[in-house]
């Protein structure tokens, strides 16, 4: 990897000090819980979600995981979020999900598209891994086309490097 | 497009362009574009407002300003502002007064002279003459309906560009592209294509999908493209003359990246593997339907072309651990990586005229698009940047066009066109933003 850029170095520097930071504190469910929706253990203003529901599974679970640049592999971070989304699941044995894999926007649209269903393929086999079956969820890669993150720095591609748990039917 | 301060580099970039322009000019031709300074010195050209009858002012205005604009633009002409003309053409068959156009410092002039005939079409001449000689170049006569008026404009502006420089000109051509709209985060993407110029733009495809990637078919009005509707990325093949869409294959997991070989029978692409881990390269036989698989690594091969005679392949790999470019034969052997410079290289493109690859290359967090020789050297940058990607070649091989997108919460793709020397960097005026640019072959 001597040909890796400098930007990269510095990238990846940042997003393993990011995830160091969310170890540290890991009921702070902003990095793997609410980027983009509403956050909070307990929901916000709306009161507190009912079980079972996706808001439960958003809010409580946490519906997302990240990557470092170039990386599919699940960090510890993402393991543990997924083992709580598989648990979830299984108790909820109704509801089918869709796993979304994303990339940051600084990569060529092509390699992005593979990239990103890497992303998708290791967050849904680590759910069947954990018991939930196969069936029970698609997958789908965005490439670099859906950021979440909007700020054309570090702080934001490190959240759009992500695969999302997307309910897609049995819960409301 | 920010000049380099350092001198070498502009000596160098100088010498470079005018080696490309000896090599670009007949030893025989009569007219010269001239360099100096290290830019493109470009040639004045006179084009005399074509002349009128039967109420087809408009049409003749018309085709005098597609003329002018395309040989601008081409930024190997200068084309000479009318209200500095001293002769007013007013008879197409009699000889113009050249010493006139000599005063001006004209190198060569158009003439021309259109009609409108009862049944609604247009008859359209014209002659190009070398004014220093006399001597007639070239010259035609069109008959059109006036929805192809452009259409005779920009193909008299290909035959002046070859005759003056002894190259085939690219003005009759299209650009197919992804329109954008809408918030960054949720992005309407449009299969859209217009002229070369960015005249007449038209949406082939609103269908609600994420559309990338659309390839024009060297020989066909075809476009191969992807499309991510609520299911995976898949390989579709849109005809614009029938506005029929078809699904290239049905295969077990995404296809995504595809491109037409040169004779459009076969689509190239990349397919997901089972495990869900790699992706490799896949050719289809568009009528038996059958499948070759090319590449066979563990790692993402994708954004294959094939060179001009359909003998080899390009594309970018990450097996080294990070974007490379390679080449392969056509039947996947003798995979050979190409790109050795700092930095990772992607989205490979062959030229038509099997001479360069094309490239985006990343490095230190910058994009830039550049060309190489098949065989990796000669690696030169033509514009650099935030974010530039996606290059395409016009038909002739003199031009690249790619997008490039800018910061910001008003930041988007945009298109723009350089010239191979890296010189005569413009923006492609589109409604919106858009990306994913792909030249069609010439259209006459």
């Amino acid at each position: 990897m001597m040909s890796r850029m400098a930007g990269f170095k510095f990238a990846t520097v940042c997003c393993c000090f990011l995830a160091l930071a969310a170890c540290s504190k890991k009921n702070t469910p902003s990095l793997d819980g609410g980027a983009g929706g509403a956050g909070g253990l307990n929901g916000g203003a709306g009161g507190v979600a009912q079980p079972g529901s996706k808001r439960d599974f958003s809010e409580n679970v946490g519906d997302r995981v990240f990557f470092i640049v170039d990386q599919s592999n699940l960090t510890p971070e993402a393991q543990d979020t997924l083992s709580k989304q598989a648990q979830w699941l299984q108790q909820y044995g109704n509801v089918t999900v869709q796993v979304e894999g994303h990339s940051d926007e600084r990569g060529t649209r092509e390699y992005n598209i593979a990239l990103s269903a890497r992303r998708a393929t290791a967050a849904r086999n680590f759910l069947i891994e954990h018991g939930v079956p196969g069936k029970r969820i698609s997958s789908i890669a965005y490439g670099k086309e859906r950021p979440a993150s909007l700020c054309d720095a570090e702080e934001c591609w490190s959240q759009n490097r992500r695969a999302v748990t997307v309910i897609t039917g049995g819960a409301n | 497009m920010t000049v380099k301060p350092h001198a070498v580099a502009r000596l160098l970039n100088a010498l470079l362009v005018l080696f490309t322009l000896c090599w670009l000019m007949p030893a025989a031709q009569a007219l010269d574009v001239n360099v100096s300074g290290g830019k493109i010195n470009p040639m004045p050209i006179a084009i005399a407002p074509f002349m009128a009858s039967g109420g087809a002012e408009d049409t003749a205005a018309t085709i005098s300003g597609v003329i002018a604009n395309d040989l601008t633009h081409s930024g190997y002409f200068n084309a000479l502002p009318p209200n500095s003309f001293i002769e007013q053409i007013s008879d197409f068959n009699a000889t113009p007064r050249f010493a006139d156009w000599r005063q001006i410092m004209a190198k060569a002039l158009v003439t021309g002279q259109t009609y409108a005939d009862s049944g609604g079409r247009v008859r359209v001449e014209f002659k190009l003459f070398d004014v220093n000689s006399g001597q007639l170049l070239a010259g035609q006569q069109f008959t059109a309906s006036k929805a192809n008026v452009r259409r005779v404009a920009h193909r008299i502006a290909d035959m002046v560009y070859k005759a003056l420089l002894g190259i085939d000109g690219y003005f009759d051509t299209r650009i197919v592209y992804v329109s954008e709209s809408g918030p960054k985060d949720n992005r309407a993407k449009k299969l859209a294509i217009m002229d070369q110029d960015g005249f007449n733009p038209r949406v082939l495809l609103d269908t609600g999908e994420i559309i990338l990637t659309p390839r024009f078919s060297p020989s066909s009005q075809e476009i191969t493209f992807m499309a991510i509707g609520k299911d995976e990325p898949r390989v579709y093949i849109y005809n614009v003359d029938t506005r029929q869409r078809e699904i290239v294959g049905s295969f077990p997991n995404m296809s995504f990246a595809p491109r037409f070989s040169p004779d459009g029978q076969r689509v190239i692409m990349s397919l997901q593997s089972d495990d869900g881990q790699n992706a490799n390269v896949f050719e289809m036989d568009l009528r038996s339907r059958q499948m070759r698989q090319l590449t066979n690594e563990a790692s993402i091969n994708t954004a294959p072309s094939y060179a001009p005679d359909g003998g080899r392949i390009t594309f970018e790999s990450d097996r080294s651990g990070s974007q490379q470019v390679y080449v392969m034969n056509a039947d996947g052997s003798g995979q050979k990586r190409i790109s050795f410079g700092k930095g990772r290289y992607s989205t490979p493109v062959w030229s038509p005229d099997g001479q360069y690859i094309a490239f985006t290359k990343q490095a230190e967090g910058r994009f830039a698009i550049g060309v190489m020789k098949p065989d990796g050297s000669g690696e030169r940058i033509l514009t650099e940047g935030y974010h530039n990607e996606g290059p395409t070649w016009a038909p002739n091989g003199r031009v690249l066009m790619f997008f490039r997108d800018s910061q910001g919460d008003g930041g988007g793709p945009q298109l723009w066109s350089v010239d191979i020397t890296g010189y005569n960097e413009q923006q492609v005026q589109t409604d919106g933003f858009a990306s994913d640019p792909s030249w069609s072959p010439r259209l006459n």
